[in-house]
């Protein structure tokens, strides 16, 4: 495998359009599948009725908004490292969608804390803030990255900017261990069983396929963008 | 139809969730493609 083939941008272009294609097709049919289950399929919960609905959205927008960063911060490092042209163009290209899904898990969040807690909002929050500090690095990324001209000093910039703030990420992750937050505890692990109905947690993992789809797919046109007006 | 809609009492929540989500997203695309077809 050469992997430094795809390392440059003029070569990876073509595979760009066809990776957005198929992704973008395969989202929008992993949504369809993950909204009939969400909404037809999965009963209603006993304590929240329908309000917990939202979890089908609110959980894997909240799982990409982290995993973005992280894949985000990746192509910084191996920017820094290798110096290759195409990784910062891909980080740039990862934290619109991001920021977008960051945006989201906060505006779901909200809509669901009000039934459930009694707020939309708490200041000081752990999860909540550790969060929000999460969208103000994406926008930090981006306004870093715009506000230098030369493109690829303003890629390194960035990249420092991006892996600093991944220190964030495991403060989301554990915030709901580490510290007093209204905000419940994992209901999916790695480390045992999950602790929702099968039918509610298909439809959960499904609509996750199907974010991450899109997140390919929207990266992919964002970065054949990019590679277009920096060549 | 009307049920489903009122999502037992809960119809700001949930929708105001999907629906925000949604054109979120759509505008992302819009905005993707636009450039897109420009060149």
């Amino acid at each position: 495998m050469r992997w430094f083939w795809y390392a440059s941008p003029q070569t990876f272009f073509p595979l760009t359009g066809r990776i957005a294609l198929g992704c973008g097709i395969a989202a929008a049919l992993l949504a369809a599948a993950g909204l009939y289950i969400g909404f037809f399929v999965a009963p209603t919960d006993a304590q929240q009725g329908e309000a917990y609905r939202i979890i089908f959205i609110h959980v894997p927008a909240a799982w990409m908004s982290m995993f973005i960063y992280l894949v985000m911060a990746f192509w910084a490092a191996l920017g820094l490292a290798l110096n290759t042209r195409l990784s910062g163009m891909m980080a740039s290209a990862l934290a619109p969608t991001g920021a977008l899904f960051t945006f989201i898990a906060l505006w779901t969040g909200a809509l669901w804390g009000r039934p459930t807690w009694g707020t939309y909002w708490v200041w000081g929050d752990a999860r909540l803030m550790s969060e929000l500090i999460l969208l103000f690095l994406y926008f930090g990324f981006m306004a870093l990255h715009a506000a230098i001209e030369d493109p690829r000093r303003a890629d390194r910039a960035a990249a420092v900017l991006a892996l600093v703030g991944v220190v964030n990420i495991p403060i989301i992750y554990y915030s709901v261990q580490w510290w007093n937050t209204l905000h419940q505890g994992a209901s999916v692990s790695l480390t045992r069983a999950p602790t929702m109905a099968a039918t509610m947690l298909t439809g959960m993992l499904v609509m996750a396929l199907a974010f991450w789809m899109y997140s390919i797919a929207a990266t992919m046109l964002r970065v054949r963008g990019i590679i277009r007006e920096r060549g | 139809m009307s049920e489903f809609l009122h999502m037992g009492g809960y119809a700001w929540y949930v929708w105001g969730s999907y629906g925000v989500t949604f054109a979120c997203l759509a505008i992302e695309i819009i905005v993707l493609l636009n450039r897109e077809t420009k060149k």
